[in-house]
């Protein structure tokens, strides 16, 4: 796979003759054609890459009847999958909203002002390099050191099995990562314009609140999706720091669900599909975002 | 990711600008006198991230770390005692029966799933850098495995590598070859994980290339390819060189989110067949959550920790290195 631009000359004219003279309209259609080509490799390549997605929602529709395989479409349609999966994954689902809504509000409560204090658009900050350092070298640290190091603090403090300790728990997965990607947006507000406000005598707290903010709010979404995808999407800390019994995410009882009965495909592979929504719709309604958090708190 | 130097700019552009004269020299003395309380304002705003820092990051491993140095066993839930053992936690582990493949296979697992994650992620990166209809739609449907839950991606795999009928092997089938035992065989149920931790990957390693392939100004290649030089020529010449960081980066993280992959592994194997899929992850949860041996698990995954941070300041200096090197 080799990059090609637009001006690149054409492979059949001679290659010492640099910008050959050919003519324009048969290059035109060629690149069309390529474009044309390309586009059908990219959908051929979606599709294989996409293939698992489209299995599980393919056998999510085939009702529990086909133990032994599933067709490869789902030309008579059974929702007795879903019908199983509503009446026993429900609870399950509402649970993992629960966390998952808890964790973005934990996120970007602690987040944000620090993204902001940490800015380059606020004052420098004694130590806040080395508080930069830290939330790096955090994002380092496996999960299961954490659930091990948690498990004996909250069996002390009682929070096993609560709704406050895996929302807390849940919101380390995004708190560094959601403080180095809002920074690295509120690093880009001028700052003249955060000097003018503190001139005319805002506090910092009020300049925070009425100008980096409102500014922010791209920021602040992405912040808040990827918050959300790795509360929904947590397993580890579900497994760990619950007992199984009375809090129960959704990601929690797919597990013991594969373990226990593996027959019943349909319901499992549709509670899949009811589990992916979350990411699929966040998928459509902000893409933009998504791309720009994966390359923004990476990278920057 | 830079530290340091991102917060030392601003104290560049507090001083003013350096011809900015006798105004300049006023204002700065203005803000002079509130700077430094406003500056220590500021950690009013840094508090509850360090705090929270503090509680569920230095705290959990500092707590992993005693641990690790006491024996922990069932009974200490209602004794509270865990007497203070030294290092046998640590010998205990690594004396092990289990050790020495529970090391191969995390390393087979890291280097496997990251080199193919990687190649992978750079040619579709490279193929979707160029112009052609629906690319933006196609590129971001190529997220959505990354953003399912990892135990929904397990379970659909597990069901497409299911025995006989699983659709793998039944796809094997149509092309004439026999199916194989996926998840079952010692043999290859290690390889089996890390097509599906691949397969997870490839959209995040594709995106962070793609982010970097962006930031190439268009007309070096218009340049290169005045003096002969496209494809595989150019890819060598400009592509690569200035994409190093970017790759540095990917590797690093790639290595940081693969080393550690638990559900993964988890739901499709449990470790097995006979631990043939075991790693260091997945031991240390074993260790603690399933035997209730938390002085060994913690000591496994202090392990892990050690690893993790070696692995990613050697990938750091390798690239400040080059880097200097390029000058």
């Amino acid at each position: 796979m080799t990059v090609t631009t637009p001006t690149a000359p054409a492979p059949t004219s001679a290659p010492a003759a640099g910008r050959a003279p050919a003519t324009p309209r048969p290059r035109a259609t060629r690149r069309r054609a390529l474009s044309a080509l390309r586009t059908a490799f990219g959908v051929v390549v979606v599709g294989v890459l996409l293939f698992p997605v489209y299995w599980m929602v393919n056998t999510s529709l085939q009702g529990s009847e086909n133990l032994l395989s599933t067709q490869w479409f789902p030309l008579q349609v059974d929702l007795g999958g879903y019908r199983e999966a509503i009446s026993s994954q429900l609870g399950n689902l509402g649970t993992s909203l629960v966390v998952a809504v808890g964790a973005v509000v934990v996120c970007l409560a602690v987040a944000a002002p620090a993204a902001y204090g940490l800015s380059r658009a606020a004052l420098p900050l004694p130590g806040g390099a080395v508080l930069l350092t830290l939330l790096v070298i955090t994002q380092m640290i496996p999960g299961i050191v954490i659930a091990n190091g948690l498990y004996s603090l909250y069996n002390d403090l009682g929070l096993i099995d609560s709704y406050v300790g895996l929302v807390l728990a849940d919101a380390s997965l995004g708190v560094p990562f959601c403080i180095l990607l809002m920074r690295s947006f509120m690093t880009n507000i001028p700052a003249s314009l955060i000097e003018a406000a503190k001139i005319d005598g805002a506090s910092e707290w009020r300049v925070f609140r009425s100008i980096v903010l409102p500014l922010s709010r791209n920021s602040l979404v992405t912040a808040a999706v990827f918050a959300f995808l790795f509360a929904w999407s947590d397993f580890l800390f579900a497994l760990t720091l619950t007992t199984g019994q009375q809090v129960v995410p959704i990601t929690l009882s797919m597990y013991t669900f594969i373990g226990a009965h593996t027959q019943s495909w349909a319901a499992l592979m549709a509670t899949a599909t009811i589990a992916s929504i979350p990411a699929a719709a966040l998928l459509v309604v902000a893409q933009r975002y998504i791309a720009a958090g994966v390359t923004g708190g990476a990278v920057k | 990711m830079t530290t340091s130097a991102t917060t030392v700019p601003s104290s560049a552009h507090r001083a003013g600008a350096p011809g900015g004269g006798a105004q300049a020299a006023g204002r700065q003395e203005r803000r002079v006198g509130t700077g430094a309380r406003r500056r220590w304002a500021m950690w009013w705003f840094v508090l509850p991230a360090a705090l929270y820092v503090l509680a569920f990051f230095a705290v959990p491993v500092v707590n992993n770390i005693t641990t690790s140095f006491r024996e922990y066993t069932t009974a200490t839930f209602y004794t509270g005692e865990a007497p203070f053992v030294g290092l046998a936690n640590y010998v205990d582990v690594i004396s092990s029966r289990t050790f020495g493949r529970t090391t191969l296979n995390t390393a087979v697992f890291t280097v496997v799933s990251l080199a193919a994650t990687f190649v992978i992620g750079l040619a579709l990166a490279v193929f979707f850098n160029a112009h052609f209809r629906l690319n933006s739609v196609l590129r971001s449907l190529v997220l959505l495995p990354w953003l399912l839950p990892l135990i929904i991606s397990s379970a659909v795999w597990r069901r497409m590598m299911e025995g006989t009928s699983g659709v793998l092997n039944e796809l094997l089938g149509l092309v004439g070859l026999g199916a194989v035992p996926w998840l079952t065989d010692p043999a290859v149920a290690l390889y089996s994980v890390i097509i599906v931790n691949v397969w997870v990957g490839i959209p995040f390693v594709m995106v962070i290339l793609y982010g970097g392939l962006q930031e190439i100004p268009r007309d070096l290649y218009e340049a290169a390819s005045l003096d002969g030089a496209t494809g595989l020529r150019a890819f060598r010449s400009i592509t690569w060189p200035l994409l190093r960081p970017v790759v540095v980066i990917v590797l690093m993280l790639g290595f940081i989110y693969t080393v550690r992959v638990l559900d993964i592994v988890l739901a499709l194997t449990g470790g097995g067949p006979a631990g043939a899929s075991d790693t260091y992850a997945t031991q240390a949860y074993q260790l603690s959550f399933r035997d209730f041996q938390f002085g060994t698990g913690a000591a496994l995954s202090n392990i892990l920790i050690v690893v993790t941070l070696l692995v990613a300041a050697l990938q750091l200096r390798a690239n400040r290195r080059a880097n200097d090197l390029a000058g």
